[in-house]
């Protein structure tokens, strides 16, 4: 993991400081709201429905056990005892005070952790891989790149007015567990001509009021050049991209309005000047920053377990949760145990103080004290003994962390909605917990195989739903909340939007619907398709017929 | 307005001459991009240094090479929001070689200053009502940076001597315009 050094504890503690002033200023009437909102926005502090909102950083989405406790603390101490994981692997508290959250970042400072940039109209949180350094197919660790991004984009002083926020995303697989397809930036770690490894770039993807999935406008960026080529795209969109409405202001819309290859045109010859520069990076530095990522090394480990092959075979409960929530190791005898922050009926992403202690305990215990948080909102401990499964099994069963729903339709996507959100049209988290509940049965749900659900309170589609295979979008039409159905979406390498299939359906009614469109998946369905396949395969007609009737 | 300059209030000695006034024949004036480029050359005649007015949407793209004609160049804020002059101030400096005063103008706020200080400006335009000793310590806030900017100022890569510090153009940024470096300490 990396460690911060003598500069990022300086500029940690001095921002702190910097921010404590600016409280005060705002506590005493020195700052108006207006002026203090870009202030507390670059330092991840919102302001909800109820309450301020503190969102935490997770770089890259890794996580070690005394971080995990530490955020465990911090619920306890400033809010009311839980944390809410999001789509961007960061952390969110939903009740802090104004005055305390100076020193919620003070203490988060003491396990290398900060606020800084996961809001406003800035370069924000990079993210990654959840496997990364740990999946099977991956080509390089992609934290490497995300933390030289993450140092590089922390306080820049051209970039932190941007016309609108900006999210970046790498990944080192060819599979994609990062989205990058539906980032401002999407990064892909590939090979190049000469066997090299570098960069594909993606540009103007993103969700929002004009779903897009982004395009290539570059196949190989060196791996020295990474940095010039990110400020000449910077630099082209902070000056082009729209400032007159904030609904046009994301890159994706520059990047469509002038045409991909154009805009790759535009931060070509931008780059022609930025290369070559300050901003190269040198072999030695992308070394040391390696260093900080490489493989623990792995207590020796057994292929082939007695014991585990004999507890899977007396407890069908383990075994469902073992072929559901472990993904592949690339170290022999180890596998990535996934830890669903889904249980049936609750709120997606919640975690309770308690529960975000026994994680760190059992990261420390089995996972070489290393923990991960996804953008589907759960947790990864990235590192278990396959031997050891059974007894990390039986310890998240007792928190109530071992439900066996990875990638089902259970392990919903939900932002947080009208109930915190002062954005949202409609309720999230009430839809998803009846969802759940109505899709609880284990045997059907696994049935059912690879599915996602995403629901989103509003046009804003913080949890995604144009990239779900179902997809809800809460609407207010004359005071009701209504809930659109998106089918056909998808999230990971062959990233696509999904189409909405009729009129949109009443909040006790959507819970039906979505069963309803269930159950014409399984009705259609050939030679155990996932929901995808059949989709692709037979279209929205017999979908729409079910559900609204034959026209 | 008051003029926040080499850390301290500054009277301004510049003249800053409406559209539709006469420029008078000597000392300093200030003009706007488009009467500058109405009058590029008739300009020429005149005794006394020139300044120019950049409106957020007029890019120093378009006079890169007239950027040695300016002992001024003032970068408009319609609203604090509007984050394009940072880069113009970069370009100026680090790709046009720009060695006069660059201010920034309109909504000026303090705790943009520091990154206004990175960027290449030596100069603020504050509200009259604002104590400026209150804001020169916003300059100092964050003495440690983790990239390369007009200031000339070392990045952390640059001191961990991994690489010599520069900023966008590639060359040593150590710039005699101003003194930032002080202004940074």
């Amino acid at each position: 993991m990396y460690r911060y050094d003598e500069f990022d504890y300086t500029l940690v503690n001095e921002r702190i400081q910097q921010f404590r002033g600016q409280v005060s200023r705002r506590l005493n009437g020195e700052l108006s709201e207006d002026e203090f909102r870009p202030l507390r926005l670059m330092n991840g502090l919102y302001l909800q429905l109820h309450a301020y909102m503190l969102r935490v950083a997770i770089p890259y989405g890794t996580l070690s056990a005394d971080q995990m406790r530490m955020l465990a603390h911090i619920a306890r101490r400033y809010d009311r005892g839980y944390g809410h994981f999001t789509t961007r692997q960061n952390i969110q508290y939903n009740w802090p005070k104004l005055e305390d959250v100076p020193d919620m970042l003070a203490d988060l400072a003491n396990v290398e952790m900060h606020a800084i940039q996961t809001s406003g109209n800035c370069i924000r949180n990079v993210t990654a891989d959840p496997f990364a350094g740990v999946a099977a197919d991956e080509i390089e660790d992609p934290r490497v790149f995300a933390e030289i991004i993450r140092q590089w984009s922390t306080l820049h002083p051209e970039f932190s007015f941007l016309p609108r926020k900006f999210k970046i995303a790498v990944t080192g697989s060819p599979a994609d567990r990062a989205a990058v397809g539906f980032h401002d930036i999407g990064l892909k770690m590939r090979r190049g001509p000469d066997g090299e490894i570098g960069f594909e770039v993606v540009v103007g993807g993103g969700q929002g009021r004009t779903p897009l999935v982004g395009q290539t406008i570059r196949d190989f960026l060196p791996k020295a050049d990474l940095l010039s080529y990110l400020e000449a795209i910077l630099r082209i969109y902070n000056e082009q991209g729209r400032r007159d409405n904030i609904y046009k202001a994301r890159i994706k819309i520059l990047v469509e309005s002038l045409g991909a290859p154009a805009f790759a045109e535009l931060v070509e010859r931008e780059w022609e000047q930025t290369r070559g520069g300050g901003l190269d990076l040198p072999g030695d530095e992308i070394a040391r920053i390696e260093t900080y990522f490489a493989p623990p090394s792995y207590p020796p480990a057994s292929v082939a377990d007695n014991a585990l092959t004999q507890a899977r075979a007396a407890y069908p409960v383990f075994d469902r949760w073992c072929r559901v929530n472990l993904s592949d190791h690339r170290q022999p005898g180890y596998g990535i145990v996934n830890i669903s922050l889904k249980p049936t009926g609750g709120i997606p992403g919640d975690i309770s103080a308690e529960q975000m202690d026994v994680v760190a305990d059992l990261a420390d215990q089995f996972s070489l004290g290393e923990i991960r948080a996804t953008y589907v909102q759960n947790l990864v401990l990235p590192h278990v003994r396959l031997a050891d499964l059974k007894p990390l099994y039986d310890a998240l069963a007792d928190a109530g962390l071992a439900t066996a729903n990875i990638g089902l339709a259970t392990d919903i996507i939900s932002c947080p909605g009208l109930d915190f959100c002062n954005l949202a049209n409609a309720r999230s988290i009430p839809v998803a917990q009846r969802i759940s509940e109505r899709l609880a049965d284990p045997d059907r749900l696994e049935a059912m195989g690879a599915l996602r659900i995403n629901i989103s309170g509003c046009i804003n589609a913080c949890a995604h739903h144009h990239t779900g295979d179902i997809g809800l979008l809460g609407v207010d039409r004359k005071g009701v909340e209504l809930y659109q159905i998106t089918l056909g979406g998808r999230g990971d390498g062959d990233a696509a939007i999904g189409s909405i299939i009729g009129p949109a359906f009443s909040y006790d009614n959507v819970v039906g619907a979505v069963d309803n469109v269930i159950g014409t998946f399984l009705e259609q369905r050939q030679d155990g398709e996932n929901f995808a396949e059949t989709y692709r395969r037979i279209g929205p007609a017999p979908f729409k017929e079910q559900l609204y009737g034959t026209a | 307005m008051a003029l926040l300059r080499n850390a301290r209030v500054e009277d301004d000695d510049w003249v800053f001459v409406a559209d539709d006034q006469p420029i008078p024949t000597d000392g300093p004036v200030v003009i706007s991009f488009s009467r500058y480029q109405a009058e590029r050359d008739r300009l020429n005649d005149r005794d006394g240094p020139l300044g120019l007015v950049l409106d957020s949407d007029q890019t120093p793209r378009d006079i890169a090479e007239d950027v040695g004609r300016f002992e001024l160049i003032c970068l408009k804020f319609p609203k604090f929001t509007d984050g394009r002059g940072y880069s113009a101030a970069r370009l100026l400096r680090e790709r046009f070689d720009f060695q006069g005063e660059l201010r920034a103008t309109g909504n000026v706020l303090r705790d943009q200053l520091a990154f206004m200080l990175r960027c290449g400006f030596d100069a603020f335009e504050i509200p009259d009502s604002v104590n400026a000793l209150k804001w020169l310590p916003a300059l100092s806030e964050i003495s440690v940076h983790l990239q390369p900017a007009a200031d000339g100022l070392p990045d952390n890569v640059a001191r961990r001597g991994r690489r010599v510090f520069g900023g966008i153009s590639g060359v040593n940024q150590a710039r005699p315009a101003g003194n930032t470096e002080v202004w940074a300490r």
